[in-house]
């Protein structure tokens, strides 16, 4: 049934790091080796070993590039005008090397979202795509789902990807054959991304209960919803990074002396070395 | 979003069939059977009525069918999983798709009626008021049912698309009434061609014959001009630089400017392929423009100058029918090409 289930209290998802995520692609090779054999598998890829190989991921690890504020909300909350222009610092104005520019990379894991009121499970015809009413998880029943792909198409984050090699869509199902699998260890009962995070990047709990682990980790370091204004309402949440030192908080370098040889104040053997060297 | 032509060829010729059955259903509820007393004996009865149909209008039913079964079929070479096809009657509480299906269905029933009863009846009705099955009254009924039932058929079709947020330009206020008007102007450049051919209207008095005329020219010239602007009222609304960016998608755009630097895979994959579809700025003026003159300014022309020179008859229509499909398509497949989905934000588009 494609008619969304009341609210539940649990609200099963996945807390994401984006200040100690390192990009290892770790959580998605993972999700796809335990999926490609899990109940919902296989996640056939079409071409393997070919030129162009191309399958289905539930997860998806981009690399961005953020240019320019640098420290900006600590610098509103100090009371500095945000600046609008950041190539480089002119801050250290002595320093030969290039001054440090207010830019990271930020390491971005994509998958489902686990959303409270998925339009993916909406627009389903058949009734494949749905919401479990008891965790919140959003699931696709591969053995009703005709692949028309609207699911795809209505979800503006990408979770969902069609397998054309079974004609089904296929989507993140939060390791429901992990977590609730009594045959695992309970060390062992989370997703498999969440396991193999190096850096402890990931984290899954229950984000309908104020008192969890996950739900205390993104009041402290203020969790973010991605899209909120498609009113979806997603259940997983983003850590943002860390204020990084910039240019202007960071120590001046130590003065490189090398480059800045006053050769008059050299004696003359030296001065001839230096204009033999410097041809 | 990658315009798969099974999806135009479903949207183009069941919109087209629909927007005749429209028509033909609007026909046969207010202008026909037209019952004349006893022109023709049979057994020896001579209370018989004769209800005549012009032959127009069997060309526009079947020409109906077989655009819209043949539409609906290519859109089950889209599915994955086409012998499943069945289940999607099941979502209609939620799913314009699956009410789309429903309402396609549930279409076929009046005009199989109407099949029925010219098969059965044809166009001999026994006594003025006839048995119920054979009264030109529930005729009228039939035809009203097949117009209001492909009427809101169109509209789920236009749903599909119009209800999908993540895609700007389908999730767009102009995507209905486009739809709507072009199946609307699709069925009447059809009905034109049909009422232009040699024998079609032969059962028709001249002075009916000169209203039918008068209302195809009128039509077409009449909706050329409305879909002509309410598609250029939609371009003009997907043009403006739209506002979400990879800032917003990621939520780091309150750090600075956010660009891709790295993408998560060294191939294409379903997502890329499916909706980072691109057409070049300068092709897609270049079809806007040849959208809108073989689809609106041919047809429009044409028909305005064989209601000015009445004899230009069967050539300007199908001139104007193929010319107007023409377009269409192109108007189909631009829609499709030219829209853009928000999962890109996070492949790099600069916006979406």
């Amino acid at each position: 049934m494609t008619s969304l289930p009341p609210p539940s209290a649990r609200k099963l998802g996945l807390v994401i790091d984006l200040d100690t995520c390192v990009g290892c692609h770790a959580c998605a090779v993972a999700c796809k080796e335990w999926n490609d054999g899990g109940s919902f598998g296989p996640l056939p890829d079409e071409d393997a070993y070919g030129a162009e190989p191309m399958g289905v991921w539930f997860n998806r690890v981009h690399s961005y590039e953020v240019q320019g504020i640098g420290n900006r909300e600590l610098e509103i909350a100090a009371g500095v005008k945000p600046k609008t222009t950041h190539s480089c610092s002119s801050s250290i104005a002595d320093s030969v090397l290039p001054a440090i520019a207010a830019t990271q990379s930020i390491h971005f894991p994509r998958s489902c979202l686990h959303c409270e009121t998925p339009a993916c499970v909406t627009v389903c015809p058949t009734g494949a795509s749905y919401k479990r009413a008891e965790d919140g998880i959003v699931l696709v029943d591969e053995d009703k789902c005709i692949g028309c792909q609207l699911c795809a198409w209505a979800c503006p984050y990408g979770a969902r990807e069609f397998s054309a090699k079974r004609g089904v869509m296929q989507k993140c199902t939060l390791c429901v054959d992990r977590i609730y699998n009594e045959t695992l260890d309970e060390a062992d009962r989370q997703p498999a991304c969440v396991m193999a995070c190096p850096t402890r990047a990931r984290h899954f709990g229950d984000l309908g209960d104020a008192e969890s682990d996950v739900s205390k980790l993104v009041a402290e370091r203020g969790g973010y919803a991605l899209m909120p204004e498609f009113g979806y309402k997603p259940v997983n949440r983003y850590l943002p990074p860390r204020p990084r030192r910039d240019a202007a908080s960071a120590k001046p370098a130590t003065k490189p002396s090398a480059e800045a040889i006053d050769t008059t104040q050299l004696p003359p053997l030296l001065r001839w070395v230096d204009r033999v060297l410097s041809r | 979003m990658r315009p798969t032509f099974s999806i135009i060829l479903f949207t183009v010729l069941s919109g087209a069939g629909y927007g005749l059955w429209i028509l033909l259903g609007l026909v046969l509820a207010t202008q026909w059977p037209v019952c004349v007393a006893g022109a023709i004996l049979v057994g020896g009865d001579t209370t018989t009525l004769v209800c005549v149909y012009p032959t127009a209008l069997t060309y526009a039913f079947v020409a109906g069918f077989l655009m819209v079964t043949i539409g609906l079929s290519a859109s089950l070479a889209h599915l994955g999983k086409p012998l499943r096809a069945w289940r999607a009657m099941s979502q209609w509480r939620t799913s314009w798709l699956s009410r789309e299906g429903v309402l396609s269905l549930l279409t076929f029933l009046p005009a199989a009626a109407i099949a029925i009863y010219a098969w059965k009846w044809g166009a001999v009705s026994t006594d003025s008021a006839g048995t119920f099955w054979s009264n030109p009254r529930t005729f009228q009924a039939y035809g009203a049912a097949l117009a209001l039932g492909s009427l809101v058929t169109v509209y789920c079709t236009a749903n599909i698309y119009a209800c999908l947020k993540p895609i700007h330009g389908w999730n767009n206020r102009f995507v209905v009434p486009v739809y709507l008007l072009l199946a609307l102007y699709s069925g009447f450049l059809l009905l034109w061609a049909f009422k232009s051919l040699p024998d079609a209207s032969v059962s028709l008095s001249s002075l009916r014959e000169a209203r039918w005329n008068l209302a195809l020219g009128v039509g077409i010239v009449t909706l050329s001009i409305a879909v002509a602007a309410t598609k250029l009222g939609y371009w003009k609304s997907i043009d403006e630089p739209a506002k979400t960016t990879t800032g917003d998608a990621t939520g780091l755009g309150y750090l600075g400017d956010v660009r891709s630097f790295e993408q998560p895979h060294t191939e294409e994959n379903y997502l890329t392929h499916e909706m980072g579809f691109r057409v070049a700025r300068k092709h897609s003026r270049k079809l806007r423009l040849i959208c809108l003159t073989t689809a609106f300014g041919v047809p429009g022309s044409l028909a305005l100058l064989s209601l000015l020179v009445p004899g230009l008859g069967v050539v300007a229509a199908w001139i104007s029918l193929f010319s107007g499909m023409l377009g269409i398509f192109a108007e189909r497949w631009l829609f499709f090409a030219e829209a853009k989905h928000a999962v890109m934000l996070y492949y790099g588009a600069r916006s979406a």
